[in-house]
């Protein structure tokens, strides 16, 4: 005990001296640990960023480390974590983002950070959708919103043109879909529609835009003891047209997660919904004229369309380890280091860039104002359909905020199991929404249990 | 009682087996105990709070019809790719040892595979029968046989156990071969002068002398399809479709890693290790007293 005190005074004065010590033009600077789960090109895109920081001023050393998938950043940290060696941002994906909320003393809220710091960022010029999904549910900031994606619709100008289809008038309702899908087909083009990531695309997304619960509790959002909804009347009809379609040719299931990807830029299907971050690809592989839409709406359902929700990642910030007390192990001078990092990548010219470079899309209104200024859209048409679908229908509602389970990482791969099964013919639409739903609440009671402890 | 001979006094012979017992300690004994540990508790991801719950992870394993379903995936599994691995590795290797003419070649080529890891084995399986980028998926589907394993379970299972057996064969090879080689001659050509068929000898002479070499093929073959063959269906099916392709080992994986739950994972990893064990015991105390040496 008397220990941990002596340790507790010894770092409090270190952290009155690390900021005089680091004002001393001899001083080392003060090293960041970043880990980041961005593979190549994108990875190295996100340590240019940190590079211009460092080379941006002396003091803060950002050390960016690509740990692997985001699953594999997310348990890497985890592990860090329990043996007191934790980074001080982490890198996560935004279904992790109900995990690292429950994570208590595991991570330091943003806006603790920035009240701490005395670092100012204008969160209030983030589009809604971004940093909702990532606040509490008083709307402070939990972490700091980054590379954010949303779901478009990809079609082939060249295949809508051999059909008879207007190549600059893409469907825009599900009926208006089926419909061009069915000529599609009849003009002897194998695949007319087919998905990537199909939990968050034809389930997350779809709900979100009929605004729709995907769970109760405001889908998570006020409370660990939300309950899943997917077997509701629209999410059931939805996934009956898929399976429907899937029968009739003219949808095609093309994998898990981004298995699909591949087959719109190869030519193979006509229409694709994807991440909006698959346009860089698109540009590269794609030898034929192509469109961006926005995702399409069952225009019988009133309030539809709303904003989609989004993708991607956010920065998270980590106390040391679990015995690390009131300064989470870091000095006052690491936080600080930490807090000027997240100011600079808020700028609104690295956003834009980071934008421009990559297909995410720009997460303040600021950089989308500068990257339109600037032309950018005037010369890339169509790169702006994501963040026009994120706008779509004014302020977010609490089922197009986002998603806040615990555990979603095994809820979004349950929901491709079971739509698996459905497309086999194994289960009606109907029994593999419920299954889903069925095994989803296991997952949360079992999170809910797990953390109720962990979360005060 | 010759060891004393050897040495005098137990502290040299310690000193000497210290080395090893402490690696076994560190990486085999002091892991594997904390396995055990991890699955009495139930504990949130970050190791924050903490339950001690007994045995109910064990029972809720073994009533979780998803846990009963990878079992029995990897029942059919594992039993399916020893079968055909040791199946083809032995006709493969009763024509190699025939002379031929290029037998070298033909022996090395037969031994390459299985210096391919396993993740990118399954790659090259994946170009093959993807149904639109694989070139025999494709051929599959341009000759009306409806090949898609990404949503037929039966497909899938079929192509993670090609790809895993192919992998052993070259393994199951070289012991087949040299286990071949060293049945001797004599016995064969008696054999032939009583008048046994080529087919009569293999069944009767060389596949009896063969046993202790098959037998220890087995069990080598079990334990890879139980626990090696966990990039073959990460690269290949991710478990998929459904659940159709989900191994034991996978879900301890998927459990664990991908969803962080970390009492139900280590649960299942010890019940794993409980199985290796009994199989090991199969294999010294009870099987291999009645193979024929």
């Amino acid at each position: 005990m008397l220990r941990r005190t002596l340790a507790a005074v010894a770092a409090a004065a270190l952290a009155f001296v690390a900021p005089v010590q680091a004002q001393a033009p001899a001083a080392a600077p003060v090293e960041i640990q970043f880990w980041h789960g961005l593979p190549q090109p994108l990875g190295g895109l996100l340590e240019k960023i940190v590079s211009d920081f460092n080379a941006s001023q002396a003091r803060y050393k950002v050390v960016p480390t690509f740990r692997g998938s985001y699953a594999e950043t997310m348990v890497g940290a985890v592990a860090a974590f329990r043996s007191s060696s934790a980074p001080h941002i982490v890198q996560m994906f935004e279904v992790g983002t109900g995990t690292m909320m429950a994570a208590g003393r595991a991570i330091r809220p943003v806006h603790e950070l920035l009240a701490s710091t005395g670092v100012n960022i204008d969160f209030a010029d983030y589009l809604p959708p971004v940093r909702g999904y990532y606040q509490a549910a008083d709307g402070r900031q939990m972490s700091m919103p980054f590379n954010s994606s949303t779901a478009v619709m990809f079609y082939n100008k060249d295949m809508f043109q051999r059909a008879g289809l207007d190549p600059n008038a893409p469907p825009k309702t599900w009926a208006e879909v089926e419909a061009a899908a069915r000529k599609l087909k009849e003009a002897g083009i194998a695949c007319p529609m087919t998905t990537s990531w199909p939990a968050w695309i034809q389930v997350e997304q779809t709900l979100a835009i009929h605004n729709q619960p995907l769970a109760t509790q405001a889908n998570g959002f006020r409370g660990m003891n939300a309950e899943m909804r997917l077997g509701g009347a629209l999410m059931v009809r939805h996934m009956q047209n898929l399976v429907e379609w899937q029968r009739q040719g003219l949808f095609r299931y093309g994998g898990r997660d981004s298995a699909a990807d591949g087959l719109f830029p190869s030519g193979e299907c006509a229409m694709a919904f994807a991440s909006s971050g698959l346009r860089a690809r698109v540009m590269r592989e794609a030898r034929f004229q192509w469109g961006t839409a926005m995702l399409p709406y069952y225009n019988d359902v009133a309030g539809a369309p709303r904003n989609s929700i989004i993708g991607g990642a956010s920065f998270w910030v980590m106390n040391k380890g679990p015995n690390a007390g009131e300064t989470g192990g870091r000095s006052a001078a690491e936080w600080r280091g930490v807090a000027e990092f997240f100011r600079y990548i808020a700028s609104p010219e690295v956003d834009a860039k980071w934008h421009q470079d990559t297909g995410y899309v720009p997460v303040r209104r600021a950089s989308y104002e500068l990257t339109r200024r600037a032309g950018y859209y005037a010369a890339n048409p169509g790169a702006d359909v994501a963040i026009e679908s994120l706008l779509r229908g004014g302020a977010a509602t609490d089922n197009s905020r986002g998603i806040r389970l615990g555990g979603y990482v095994e809820i979004r791969t349950i929901i491709q199991e079971e739509m698996e099964k459905a497309f086999q013919a194994g289960q009606s639409a109907q029994q593999a929404m419920q299954a889903a739903d069925t095994r989803a609440n296991a997952v949360l009671r079992n999170f809910e249990r797990q953390n109720a402890r962990a979360a005060q | 009682m010759d060891r004393k001979v050897i040495f005098k006094g137990r502290a040299l012979p310690l000193l000497l087996l210290l080395p090893q017992l402490a690696v076994t300690l560190v990486f085999f004994i002091w892991p594997a105990a904390m396995a055990v540990w991890q699955s009495l508790l139930q504990q949130d991801a970050f190791g924050l709070s903490t339950e001690f719950v007994g045995l109910e992870n064990f029972a809720e394993v073994v009533a979780d019809p998803a846990w009963r379903g990878a079992a029995a995936n990897t029942a059919v599994f594992a039993s399916s790719v020893a079968m055909l691995a040791l199946g083809v590795a032995l006709f493969l290797a009763v024509q190699a040892d025939k002379a031929i003419r290029g037998q070298r070649f033909y022996r090395t080529m037969l031994i390459w595979p299985y210096a391919v890891a396993p993740a990118i084995s399954a790659v090259l399986w994946l170009f093959l029968f993807h149904p639109s980028i694989g070139l025999i998926g494709r051929a599959l589907n341009a000759a009306g046989v409806l090949w898609d394993y990404q949503l037929n379970g039966s497909q899938a299972m079929l192509l993670v156990v090609i790809a895993s057996a192919w992998k052993q064969v070259s393994y199951n090879f070289i012991f087949f071969l040299a286990g071949l080689q060293s049945i001797p001659k004599s016995v064969l050509e008696a054999a032939a002068i009583d008048g046994a068929r080529p087919l009569r000898r293999f069944w009767t002479v060389v596949f009896p002398l063969l046993s202790p070499t098959t037998f220890f093929l087995l069990v080598v073959n079990l334990v890879y399809a139980f626990f090696d063959t966990f990039g073959v269906i990460h690269a290949l099916t991710k478990g998929g479709p459904g659940k159709a392709t989900e191994t034991l080992i996978y879900k301890v994986y998927v459990d664990g890693v991908d969803n962080l739950n970390l009492g139900s994972s280590a649960a299942q990893s010890v019940l794993l290790m409980v199985f290796v064990i009994a199989l090991t015991v199969v294999q010294f105390r009870f099987v291999e007293r009645r193979v024929h040496y």
